[in-house]
């Protein structure tokens, strides 16, 4: 029973990288962007855990900058995802201007809350 | 029926303050304002005075004090009078300053130079409005007719009726008919002037018009303002404006017109003699005044005051107000001008002498003071009077012998003056007693000489009380009541405790119940040491006497009783350095080891570095970057924009403010929104012909 649920875990597994490796590049390149956003903020609050919060609003600002970017990310990849069907008119250019702009205020934000 | 009593009442008031005014005992010019003006005038710092007008009061000053002037005053003061009077760019204010000069020092100057001047200022003073103007004019136009020169003023009734247009209905005086306000420091000047216009008129100046400045005059001094001890002053009424030149200035002003303008006009001024008086007491009553210009107001104003037309104030005062009964002192009053010259032949009776004991009963009534010709100077002895010491308010009244001189001298009524008697107070039937508190029996007594200091010893319980008693009588036999006595107690430990005396009908004494001070005194046995201490203004022996000591055996202290406070070894100790106070400060939060630290910053580098990894290995690149060259440069600012943006956020966390940063923020974001726009558009034109096609 364990055995036949590790092998189903496994064709899992399998099925999705092979579905995954159909995605179009850029919808590749957000992804790794969102990972690597998570991790970092991941690693900043194992440190946190590890020095106690002193300078908090440091720590904040440094973790919600990671979670912000990320989120901004997946609304991004939404929006430039071919395959759906509610942003069909919406031109990708839009959408990553929009990103970029949503990005370069959560960062003023954050380097003042930074301190 | 009330309010009829009410007025009355009031209008005593102010005739009781009227007439008996308290004075502070004011003295004449002395010789100590003669060696504060040579210290002030004869010696100045750089050798010169300074300005003409500052040569000149320090001249006249020393002029009118009887004084010698610095020999090179002339040689120094000379060669720019010459000038200023040869130039013909002076204005009226230097000429005016440069005669003044010339007057009190006498240098060469000759009658042609005199004549330009007096026919320079004739052609401006037609048409000028301005006060000061016409002061400067008419004064320098004064001075010039006394130093030889003949000046004949023209249109006389023209230039008086000019000035008199800028008085005012409170008899104040405007400085030209463009200013709304009035002054008092004016209508000196404006009167001033006016007299010297009648001095200088070769026609009769209109009779009318000097009535009007009479009554002009009359109107002013109902603005006086008083003191309480009688003297009496004018004032500005705005004090705030910048031309505001204090209350010693504007008298003088004030004193200088008037007295200018009673010498030339003919008949009385009708200014009581009393105000005048009450002006002379406010210039003496200054003492020695600090500054160089008050101490020229007030001697210029005082020399005006002993020779003037309205009336001669005569000053009343004493060389001495403490007299000593002991050494046979008589009351002495000197009657002067404020000069200090002798007054014409007078009587002074003491009208009425109160002590501050009893105010109802005088003590002394109306006693003729002898007078002493040789030494000028009115005396009375008291000793054959019986008063006893004290402090006490004498009431003088000048009576003239010449029923003549009332109307050319000012006595001012009454005048009070306060003077202390002192004398020898005797001491005696002085005792110290020990008294068994129960039964009430003396324990020790012993009898006390106060004339010097005493050595008993007690020795006393808390079960016991002290007594001391005494009598102090004056010369005169009667009980005294000094201002100060006290009873010290000092223990070995300098522990110290003062009590006062009772006073009953001849005697005064005091009772220590020790059962009720044990507290009091810290539960402390051991020997005090007794000190008695009296003391009055009119006592010339006050005197501070050891008396012995006294074993004192109390109970021993519970464990609540009050400690005694610690005496410092020595008395000034406390003006030390005090103990050194360590503040506690707020601990600094604990960081981290610098090594994890960094350790942890190279960590999360490592998802950045994973990221690019990632990128190369999805094969990413630029191929979609625009080739031809327009688009290019659009791309190219685009992404330097973005830079541009990143590296303004790491150098406001460095070091810019948030505004400096937001106004960046905002020139590069238009750009950033222009380039990019155009840039996206480029891309989403290209990517929807590759759909299309």
């Amino acid at each position: 029973m364990a055995r036949s649920t590790a092998n189903d875990a496994q064709a899992l597994f399998r099925s999705l990288r092979s579905a995954y490796a159909s995605t179009p590049t850029n919808l590749k390149i957000i992804d790794l962007y969102v990972v690597f956003a998570v991790t970092t903020a991941l690693i900043q609050v194992v440190y946190m855990g590890i020095v106690g919060s002193f300078p908090f609003n440091s720590f904040l600002s440094g973790v919600l900058s990671c979670v912000g970017t990320a989120v901004l990310a997946v609304c991004l990849r939404i929006q430039v995802n071919k395959d759906n069907k509610e942003f069909k008119d919406l031109p990708p250019e839009q959408a990553f201007a929009d990103f970029v702009l949503c990005n370069l205020v959560l960062h003023l934000v954050i380097m003042n809350f930074l301190g | 029926m009330a309010r009829g009593l009410r007025f009355l009442g009031i209008l005593a008031l102010i005739y009781a303050s009227l007439s008996l005014c308290i004075a502070a005992n004011v003295r004449p010019i002395s010789d100590a304002h003669r060696s504060a003006a040579l210290e002030l005038f004869a010696s100045p710092i750089d050798g010169s005075f300074g300005s003409l007008e500052e040569t000149y009061e320090a001249l006249k000053t020393l002029k009118n004090l009887g004084l010698e002037r610095p020999g090179d005053a002339k040689e120094k003061a000379c060669p720019v009078v010459v000038e200023k009077l040869g130039s013909t760019s002076s204005s009226l204010k230097d000429l005016f300053q440069a005669v003044r000069v010339n007057s009190v020092v006498g240098c060469q100057i000759d009658a042609k130079t005199f004549a330009d001047v007096a026919s320079r200022i004739q052609a401006v003073i037609k048409d000028t409005s301005s006060l000061e103007d016409f002061y400067y004019s008419v004064g320098s136009l004064l001075l010039v007719k006394d130093q030889g020169s003949s000046v004949n003023l023209l249109d006389a009734n023209d230039i008086f009726h000019s000035i008199k247009a800028l008085s005012q209905s409170d008899g104040r005086w405007r400085y030209n008919s463009n200013s709304a306000e009035s002054s008092t420091y004016a209508a000196g000047l404006a009167l001033e002037a006016l007299a010297g216009i009648v001095s200088l008129a070769d026609s009769e100046v209109d009779q009318s018009m000097i009535e009007t400045v009479k009554n002009d005059i009359v109107k002013l001094f109902d603005s006086i303002e008083s003191y309480d001890d009688g003297s009496l002053f004018f004032d500005e009424k705005h004090v705030a404006t910048s031309e505001y030149k204090g209350p010693v200035t504007t008298t003088s002003s004030v004193v200088r017109g008037v007295t200018a303008f009673a010498a030339i006009a003919s008949g009385s001024l009708n200014i009581p003699g009393d105000k005048i008086l009450g002006l002379a007491k406010f210039f003496l009553g200054m003492g020695v005044p600090g500054s160089s210009k008050d101490l020229f107001n007030q001697i210029d104003s005082l020399s005006l005051l002993e020779n003037n037309r309205v009336s001669i104030p005569l000053i009343l005062s004493l060389p001495s107000t403490v007299l000593s009964l002991s050494s046979k002192d008589q009351l002495k009053v000197e009657v002067n001008t404020v000069f200090g010259s002798a007054a014409p032949p007078l009587t002074v009776k003491l009208v009425q002498g109160f002590s501050s004991a009893s105010k109802e009963v005088p003590a002394l009534e109306n006693q003729e003071l002898k007078f002493d010709a040789e030494n000028g100077v009115h005396y009375l002895d008291i000793l054959p009077l019986k008063v006893d010491v004290g402090k006490y308010t004498l009431v003088f009244e000048i009576s003239l012998h010449d029923p003549e001189h009332l109307n050319t001298y000012a006595t001012g009524g009454q005048t009070k003056t306060l003077v202390f008697l002192t004398g020898i107070i005797k001491i005696d039937k002085a005792e110290i007693t020990i008294l068994n508190s129960d039964v009430g029996n003396v324990e020790t007594s012993q009898k006390l000489d106060l004339s010097g200091d005493s050595a008993v010893a007690l020795s006393a319980n808390h079960l016991q009380k002290l007594r001391l008693s005494f009598q102090l009588t004056t010369p005169l036999g009667h009980a005294f009541k000094p201002h100060q006595m006290f009873l010290k107690l000092k223990h070995d430990t300098n522990v110290e405790h003062f009590f006062l005396f009772e006073s009953s009908a001849r005697q005064f004494k005091i009772v220590l119940d020790f059962l009720g001070l044990v507290e009091k005194f810290y539960y402390l046995s051991g020997k005090y040491d007794i000190e008695i201490t009296v003391g009055d203004a009119a006592m010339e022996n006050s005197f501070q006497r050891a008396l012995g000591h006294v074993e004192l055996d109390l109970p021993e202290p519970p464990e609540k009783a009050p400690r005694p406070p610690v005496q410092p070894a020595d008395p000034y100790s406390r003006f030390g350095p005090q103990k050194e106070i360590s503040h506690l400060f707020r601990e600094p939060e604990k960081r981290p080891p610098q090594e994890l630290s960094l350790a942890f910053l190279a960590l999360v580098l490592l998802p950045l570095l994973v990221f690019i990894i990632g990128l190369i290995r999805l094969r990413v690149n630029l191929k979609n970057f625009p080739s031809s060259p327009v688009p290019a440069v659009f791309s190219l600012l685009f992404h330097i924009g973005i830079g541009a943006v990143l590296v303004l956020y790491v150098l406001f966390w460095l070091k810019l403010d948030l505004f400096t940063t937001l106004k960046a923020l905002g020139l590069l974001g238009i750009f950033l929104i222009f380039v990019g726009h155009r840039t996206l558009s480029h891309h989403a034109s290209i990517s929807s012909k590759l759909k299309s096609s």
